[in-house]
Parts: C-alpha cells; sequence; structure tokens
C-alpha cells in the first residue's frame, strides 16, 4: 500500500464562516496504480492534494504513506518523504522560477535532497531526455519554452529525486488540446519505466478515464462514489456521477445524447445542505435525503457509492 | 534512386538543433537590451555618468581649490577663468558645484544603500513570516514614515551636531521605510506563487525559497526603488542645507550654494543658477533612468 488517506477533513476560517474544503476524505491508493480525482471547481480535489503533501496542515484523518503516518509530523521529519512524494502541478507558467534555468530548476531537488554533486549533470541531462527535451535546452530559461515543453521542465522536476508517487494537480488542463495526449502518453509511459503511483487529478472526465486504474468522484468536500474505471464509467451509480458523465462530449454528432441537467449552482462550502450533501441538486432526491447523511457503501466489484437509494 | 535510410526520424537533440532560436538572453541581458532602446532612459543613464566623473575627477583638473578665496574677482559673473562665475568670496563655482556633487550624490547613494539594506530585509522578513509580526513591524513603518525627516535632523544636531553626519543618520533612519513597504508587498506576492510552492514540496528550507525564489523575482522592483531613492535623497539633502541643517562652509554641498546665492539672487543670478540647475538635472537623470527601468525590468507594465 502506498497512500492511505482515512476521514481526512481540512477547513480554513475565512471571515464569513469556517469553508470545509476537505469533509472526511478516504481511499487508498496500490504501488503502481493511478486514482483519478474528478469533480467541478471548488469541490476540494486540489485541496485534498495538498493536504496530502503536507502544504496544509490537516485538521483531522490519518495520512499514512509508505506505512509512515505523516499526518502530523514536522516539515523537518517530513523531507525525507518529500523525496518520495511529487507534485506535478496546473500552471506550467506559474510553476517555474522565471529567474531560473530549465538546468537549475531541475538541479534543485538533488541539491535539497544531498545527491551528490558530481552526479547532477549528468541527471539532468538524463532526465532532459526522459521528458522528450535536449540537453541544450539546460541553460535556457522558463520564458524561451512553450507551454508544453515547460511542463515537461516541472514533470522532469518532479521526477528528479526520484520519488514514488506522484501527484498530478490538473497536469493537463492549461496546456493546448494537441499537447495535452503528449503529455498523458508520457506520464503513462514513465509510470511503466519507473513504477510510478499516481493520484491524477482533473476534471476532463474523458482523459481520467484514459489514465485511471480507478476513479473516485468528489463532490463538496467528500468523495461519493469510487469504482474501477471502466466499471465507473460503464456503469456509473451514483446521481451525481451519472450527471457528470452524461455532459462528457461525445465525438459524434449523430449520436443520441441523454444529457441530464444539474439544476443549480454548487452550494457554498461554508454551509453545505444538511443530510446528502447532493440533495439540492439532486434529480433523483427524495424527502429522507435532507436527513440521511450517507456513507460509501459496498456495491459489489470494488465500486463503492455515497447513495443507498441506488 | 532514394535510400530509405535518408528518410528516418529525428532523434530529439537533432530536431531541437534543427530549429532556428534565438541565441538564450538571461533576464539581465534582455531588460539591458530593453533599456538600450529607451532613449530618454539612456540620455539619462549618460547624464549620471557625467555627472559622477564630474564629482570625482573634476575637482582635480580644475587649478581652483574649493575653499581657495580671492577677493578680486569677488561675485564675477561667468568668464572663461571662471566658467560660473565666483561667489562674495571669491571662490569659483565651477570647482565649488563640481566639489557639492561629491557631497550630494555621495549622500543619494549612501541613503540609497541604508535603504536598500534594511528595507530589503526588513520587508523581506515582515512579509515571509507575515501575520502578527507583520502587522506589528508596519506599524512601526507607519510612526517611521509619518514623522518628517526635519524633526529627526533637529533633534540630531542637538545629540551630534549639525552636518554631513547628522544628515545621514536621518536619511538612514527614515530612507528605508517606503523601500520596506515595496519589498513586503512583492514578498507578499510572491509567497503564493505556484513555484515557490513547488520549491516547498520539493523540501527546500525557508531560507532557500526566501534567497534563491523570492527575492531574485523582488530584485526588478527594488533596483526600480532604489533609482528612484536616490534624486529623493539628493533633494531631502539639498532641502535641509538650504534651511541651514545642513553641511557647514566651507565645504559645499548644491543645498548650501542654492540657499548662500539666495540673498543676493537679483543681482547675481548666475550664483544660484548653475548650483540649482545641478540639482534639477541630476533629478531629472535619475527619474527618467528609473521610468525607463521600470519599463525594461517589467515589460508587462508597458501599456
Amino acid at each position: 500500500m502506498m497512500l492511505e488517506v482515512d476521514g481526512l477533513t481540512k477547513y480554513f476560517d475565512t471571515p464569513s464562516g469556517r469553508v470545509h474544503s476537505v469533509d472526511g476524505v478516504s481511499f487508498t491508493l496500490e504501488k503502481g496504480e493511478t486514482l483519478g480525482l474528478v469533480g467541478e471547481s471548488g469541490c476540494g480535489k486540489s485541496t485534498t492534494a495538498r493536504t496530502v503533501i503536507r502544504l496544509y496542515e490537516p485538521d483531522d484523518g490519518r495520512i499514512i504513506f509508505g506505512g509512515h503516518d505523516i499526518t502530523h509530523i514536522t516539515q523537518r521529519e517530513m523531507l525525507p518523504f518529500r523525496r518520495r512524494m511529487q507534485m506535478i502541478f496546473q500552471d506550467p507558467y506559474a510553476s517555474l522560477n522565471p529567474r531560473m534555468t530549465a538546468g537549475e530548476i531541475i538541479r534543485e531537488p538533488m541539491t535539497i535532497h544531498n545527491i551528490p554533486k558530481d552526479e547532477h549533470s549528468d541527471r539532468v541531462h538524463n532526465l532532459l531526455h526522459l521528458v522528450g527535451l535536449n540537453s541544450e535546452q539546460a541553460g535556457r530559461y522558463p520564458h524561451e519554452f512553450s507551454g508544453g515543453q515547460r511542463q515537461r521542465i516541472g514533470i522532469a522536476r518532479a521526477l528528479a529525486a526520484e520519488p514514488e508517487m506522484i501527484i498530478c494537480d490538473e497536469p493537463i488542463s492549461a496546456l493546448d488540446v494537441s499537447i495535452q495526449a503528449q503529455i498523458v502518453n508520457m506520464l503513462e509511459d514513465l509510470q511503466k519505466s519507473l513504477g510510478l503511483t499516481y493520484l491524477f487529478i482533473a476534471h476532463d472526465l474523458s482523459m481520467v478515464r484514459h489514465i485511471s486504474t480507478r476513479v473516485a468522484v468528489m463532490y463538496l468536500g467528500s468523495i461519493v462514489e469510487t469504482a474501477p474505471s471502466d466499471e465507473l464509467y460503464t456503469r456509473p451509480l451514483h446521481p451525481y456521477t451519472v450527471s457528470l458523465l452524461s455532459s462528457v462530449p461525445i465525438p459524434d454528432p449523430s449520436a443520441k445524447r441523454n444529457i441530464i441537467p444539474l439544476k443549480g449552482e454548487i452550494p457554498s462550502a461554508i454551509n453545505p445542505p444538511a443530510g446528502c450533501k447532493f440533495h439540492t441538486r439532486c434529480p433523483v432526491a427524495k424527502p429522507e435525503c435532507s436527513r440521511l447523511s450517507p456513507k460509501l457503501e459496498d456495491k459489489g466489484s470494488g465500486h463503492f457509492c455515497a447513495c443507498p437509494f441506488v | 534512386m532514394y535510400n530509405p535510410e535518408d528518410f528516418l526520424p529525428l532523434t530529439v537533440d537533432e530536431r531541437e538543433s534543427s530549429e532556428t532560436l534565438r541565441p538564450s538572453k538571461t533576464y539581465w541581458a534582455d531588460a539591458w537590451s530593453r533599456l538600450k532602446n529607451d532613449r530618454a532612459a539612456m540620455i539619462g543613464l549618460y547624464v549620471i555618468l557625467a555627472v559622477i566623473l564630474l564629482a570625482v575627477f573634476g575637482p582635480m583638473l580644475s587649478r581652483y581649490e574649493y575653499d581657495g578665496m580671492d577677493f578680486n574677482v569677488s561675485n564675477d559673473p561667468p568668464s572663461l577663468t571662471h566658467w560660473f562665475g565666483c561667489d562674495m568670496f571669491g571662490r569659483d563655482l565651477f570647482v565649488r558645484v563640481m566639489y557639492g556633487a561629491r557631497i550630494s550624490l555621495s549622500v543619494g547613494f549612501i541613503a540609497s544603500f541604508i535603504s536598500l539594506a534594511i528595507g530589503v530585509v526588513y520587508g523581506g522578513i515582515s512579509g515571509y513570516i507575515g501575520g502578527r509580526l507583520d502587522d506589528v513591524m508596519m506599524r512601526i513603518v507607519d510612526v517611521i514614515y509619518s514623522v518628517p525627516a526635519m524633526i529627526y535632523v533637529i533633534l540630531l544636531m542637538v545629540v551630534v551636531g549639525a552636518g554631513l553626519k547628522s544628515i545621514f543618520i536621518t536619511l538612514g533612519i527614515s530612507y528605508w521605510a517606503p523601500m520596506a513597504r515595496m519589498v513586503r508587498a512583492e514578498v507578499m506576492r510572491l509567497k503564493n506563487e505556484e513555484f515557490v510552492t513547488a520549491a516547498r514540496v520539493a523540501g527546500a528550507s525557508s531560507a532557500r525559497i526566501l534567497f534563491r525564489h523570492i527575492i531574485p523575482n523582488a530584485m526588478g522592483a527594488v533596483i526600480v526603488t532604489l533609482t528612484f531613492s536616490v534624486p529623493g535623497a539628493i533633494f531631502t539633502e539639498a532641502f535641509l542645507s538650504f534651511v541651514g541643517l545642513g553641511v557647514s562652509a566651507p565645504m559645499a554641498s548644491w543645498g548650501v550654494l542654492s540657499s548662500d546665492a539666495v540673498p543676493a539672487m537679483a543681482i547675481y543670478p548666475w550664483q544660484l543658477f548653475f548650483p540649482a540647475g545641478a540639482i534639477s538635472i541630476t533629478i531629472l537623470a535619475f527619474n527618467f533612468l528609473g521610468d525607463g527601468l521600470r519599463d525594461a525590468l517589467d515589460p508587462k507594465l508597458r501599456k
């Protein structure tokens, strides 16, 4: 077991009240697999990831990484785990320091984790090749690269300290569609050759299906459904997942579509609805939904769903 | 006929090398090439360099001493022997204006470097740590900022006496406040940038984040503030000397020279014209350069 997250909770106190960004999220991640985490903007996907990697202090729950409880260890104690757990960011323009060359950016994690200095150049060279750049480009600055190339530099930086797990925080959503496939295929190749484990966050459902072994759907800070990738896409159970999947565009204009639109806006995370958080927008809600607070139930073949009526 | 080998796909290295790329330029080289195209800024830069050269070497080349009196030529108008004329004691004004440049420029540069040293460290800590400490540190800056420089000089004169020393201390005390505010704002903006988060994920220490990621990115704004603070300090010194709180005779700063010339302004206007002109030209040159630097270092700001 690579990662075990149990009842993870993270809230932020703001002037208008307490925002429950992550509200009791639990999932596990086996070595070498990819867990896709999907949901609308603001549902807490990124906060979950950033809390797991200890950029935020968790308020409740437990994070077990490689058998070690890292929920509340200090940043200093976290250092050896930082080497094993890395992150790829959404915005390839904001995530690279404009005053450092590509080589310096990739070399930094090696310096931090005390990898012998005489190996640095070779490693930078190899990493650049691994992500499809050439080593002459090590001396260039981020502004001299395109978005896709910058994301490759970000990936090389994440790989620099030889991690076991990489959190991909919407790594393709800021890229051109033509580049997205290149980056996703590269991430898959790297996973195979380096035995990486991914936590893949996205809101593009078709891309997630392509890369994930399992998918977890988040709504308003909680996971509502999780299942093996193909199972989730062919047999979605939770009404939220059903409506989410019905909105995925089909590349065939003559195909019959049955979009289930959701009414209203996503409710505020300061005052989430009582009972099942989805009942205010649920197309099949029953009166008792505002009283029940459903937990993930086993529906067989690895399928878990937080709705008692399916 | 063709060979199948001629049609192999390029390897990564061949593909990238075959592209025509412009030569790699560092951030500073890029900024310099933009600055070079800004005529006002370049004129400002040349004027500043000329003023510095004249201040350093000018007095050595003149055959007059800044304190050498000759009552035969007192209040003489500009001529071939005394280019800027003479003052009431028959001292050559040209050499005195150049000598004044030494004092005025060193006041300007030293005050700015004190403000750089204190302001960057103070603002950096305040912005990076934030929270309660930031509140306290910024209220101290507000207090320092709200007291006029003249009060410091008058108080310091009681303790250390009038002269250059109290002016340096005054400017040192009051001039770092705007720099500290600016640096704090920059640090607060930069510490939430994603590349800082990326460094934190990589395991970088706070010191590493501050010195490798935040400060290098704030340097552009610091240099621009510095360029604008030099003329501010020169002007403050001139003003303090003008009201009689500055350097004492026979030393001369531009402020002292202007102040001495005011009583006889109507009869010997050149005595005021040359030092006042030197102040104006220098301040203008710094402002042109500062404007140009701001555009060159942050091209996004330019409309």
